[in-house]
């Protein structure tokens, strides 16, 4: 009976009630948007590590897991590779260089892009997979791994040669480089990046005039290990921390949150999305407290002439739950006809998960903001039909 | 116990509506308002009474004694052989939809509800409207003049014609008592005169016990008790049908 009341005041209001739920399909809009930046800025953020072939990430001491300001050398690299229950070591360096090519093959000129060029020894942690072309061979092969978004925004493929313009000392430098395989997203500070061997890339950094020229010794910023047993990691952790002096080893997931600005990010969009969900509750809890006082009289006939409250509160759910659902539904159609129509370069990302929780969290907000409406409807004295307040 | 004999061949009729000694009190204390005091009324099946009074009098409190809406400070409501006072909230509420039938000054009408939906309504209350329920929707609503009205909103209907979907409504389930709270009060006198005398037809033709609260005395030509109330008691009850007819005239 509350299902019937329902649906036949929906359909005989329908101008209202789909004002209603295109208020929703708003915020559904805003959340999602939210809480896709959330996820693509993350991404951007830390994609390159949170996709690591590593069980721990070693740091230079004392430098509060800030990749940049770490420095690990070459022969603190060999102490780490020789401690008992390492696999497998790789040295990470990090850099940012600008991709300068010449125009496509179809005469359009490509415009600079500003990637980060990762430093990985072949075959060792840090070198990603490829989903097509090869891994990288050669130690100082002028060869290069992009990723999907490389790929995406400049159009190379496996084959392609491409020119990455770095300063060293005061002047500008290019070197080309060629494309021997296209990874998956592996974004690393905001911006696609490029995965060169480690040789190669100590060649092309970017240097100033104090250290351009040869170098005594070779550094990384990080050291990607890879263990014998990865359940061992709290164990390996200290093990390292104690032979290895000068050293910080933490997993892959403290590594990423730790990123410089991540969780300050986070934190800010998951506010933004929380403040959305909030305006939702008060948005519908408004509307449907307004239309319940309209409704009062209608109400206290209906319960005059033996309507229980039971009929009326689920009338009232029904309804709140039909025009949630159908302003989510628009909301999560528009989002994602937007989101297809989306460049590549705005970093939205949609993960089943996060859409999931989304869509769940706003489905939830519809019922809670009109819990105080229909307590209301449920408080209505069948009196007023009489004009009789008790 | 105030009684009396009905003068349209109702004599022989069953109780519909029985009150002992109600009284209801509003407050408490210094505050405290005698509402309605010791009334004591008996309506058969088939018999159409005027509640009437000046404003104050107690008529629409006792009313909503009688529909179960208000539990009485004491005393007893007894509709259809069973005593309202005593049961529970989800009790009464449940014999409202059953035994009671209502039509009210205004705001009557679900406005989303077409008027044979609104007529409907009080069936599918209690179970599902199958084509029984919705033949005899038809039937009433056409015999009050709404055939062609059927699935008109309230709002596309005129205030005479909402209350007689009202009154359709109320009498629909086939209750035992039917409760009227001045149903006539937005009408014209022409519209009120032909919106009373169908009710008061429909009450007599279907047996059912009617009450209705009104101001109008002339409307009281088709009832066939007057009960008059003051200070929340029962003043006087005409019973003579010389004596209602002269009063309706304004004699």
């Amino acid at each position: 009976m509350g299902a019937y009341l329902a649906f036949k005041e929906l359909w005989r209001n329908k101008g209202r009630f789909l004002l209603v739920s295109m208020v929703i399909a708003l915020i559904t809009m805003l959340v999602l948007f939210v809480a896709g930046l959330a996820e693509g800025l993350g991404l951007g953020n830390i994609e390159y590590l949170s996709k690591l072939n590593a069980d721990l990430l070693v740091y230079q001491k004392d430098t509060e897991l800030s990749i940049a300001a770490s420095r690990i050398g070459l022969s603190r690299l060999n102490d780490i590779r020789r401690v008992e229950g390492v696999k497998a070591v790789g040295p990470l360096a990090f850099h940012r260089v600008t991709i300068v090519s010449g125009p496509t093959m179809l005469g359009i000129a490509r415009r600079p892009l500003d990637v980060t060029m990762i430093r990985v020894e072949p075959g060792q942690p840090g070198e990603p997979p490829v989903v097509s072309g090869e891994q990288l061979k050669n130690t100082r092969g002028k060869d290069a791994i992009i990723d999907r978004n490389v790929a995406l925004r400049t159009g190379y493929g496996v084959g392609d040669v491409f020119t990455v313009k770095v300063i060293q000392g005061t002047k500008e430098q290019f070197y080309p480089l060629k494309v021997v395989g296209v990874t998956d997203g592996r974004q690393y500070s905001i911006q696609p990046s490029i995965i060169v061997p480690y040789l190669t890339g100590e060649e092309i950094r970017p240097k100033s005039e104090v250290e351009f020229g040869p170098r005594a010794d070779l550094d990384c910023n990080v050291v990607a290990v890879q263990l014998v047993n990865p359940a061992e990691r709290n164990f390996m952790k200290e093990r390292l921390e104690s032979l290895v002096s000068g050293i910080e080893a933490v997993d892959i997931p403290t590594a990423y949150q730790a990123t410089p600005g991540y969780a300050a990010q986070q934190g800010t969009l998951n506010t933004q999305r929380y403040f959305a969900l909030l305006i939702g509750v008060l948005v519908l809890g408004g509307f449907f407290q307004i239309q319940t006082l309209q409704k009062v009289p209608q109400i206290g006939v209906l319960k005059a002439i033996g309507v229980s409250n039971l009929t009326i509160a689920s009338a009232a759910m029904f309804q709140i739950v039909m025009v949630t659902c159908l302003g989510v539904f628009l909301g999560g159609a528009l989002t994602l006809m937007l989101s297809l129509a989306l460049p590549p370069v705005v970093p939205i990302s949609f993960t089943g998960s996060q859409v999931g929780l989304a869509l769940g969290s706003l489905l939830v907000i519809g019922p809670l903001g009109g819990l105080v409406s229909v307590r209301y409807s449920l408080r209505v004295e069948p009196l007023v039909a009489l004009g009789l307040n008790q | 116990m105030m009684d009396s004999a009905a003068t349209n061949g109702t004599s022989n009729a069953p109780i519909a509506l029985e009150t002992n000694g109600v009284t209801k009190i509003y407050g408490s204390g210094d505050n405290q308002v005698v509402a309605v005091n010791q009334v004591s009324i008996r309506v058969l099946a088939g018999e159409f009474v005027a509640l009437v009074g000046p404003s104050g009098s107690g008529k629409t409190t006792l009313l909503a004694v009688l529909a179960g809406l208000l539990r009485p400070t004491s005393g007893s409501v007894w509709i259809d052989g069973q005593e309202l006072s005593r049961m529970s909230d989800g009790q009464r509420t449940r014999f409202r939809r059953e035994k009671i039938g209502f039509t009210f000054q205004a705001n009557n009408l679900v406005p989303y509800l077409t008027a044979l939906e609104n007529v409907e309504l009080m069936v599918r209350l209690t179970g599902a409207c199958k084509s029984e329920c919705r033949e005899r929707s038809v039937e009433l609503l056409t015999r009050l003049g709404l055939g062609d009205r059927l699935h008109y909103l309230p709002r596309q209907l005129s205030g005479g014609q909402q209350q007689r979907v009202a009154i359709a409504r109320a009498l629909i389930h086939s209750p035992a008592v039917v409760l009227a709270d001045e149903p006539t009060a937005s009408l014209d006198s022409e519209r009120a005169f032909q919106v009373v005398e169908t009710f008061a037809n429909l009450i007599h033709l279907e047996r059912r016990a009617g009450i209705m609260v009104t101001h109008d005395m002339r409307l009281c030509r088709f009832v066939d008790r007057i009960v008059r109330m003051r200070d929340g008691q029962v003043a006087h009850i005409i019973t003579d049908r010389a004596e209602i007819d002269a009063l309706a005239k304004g004699e």
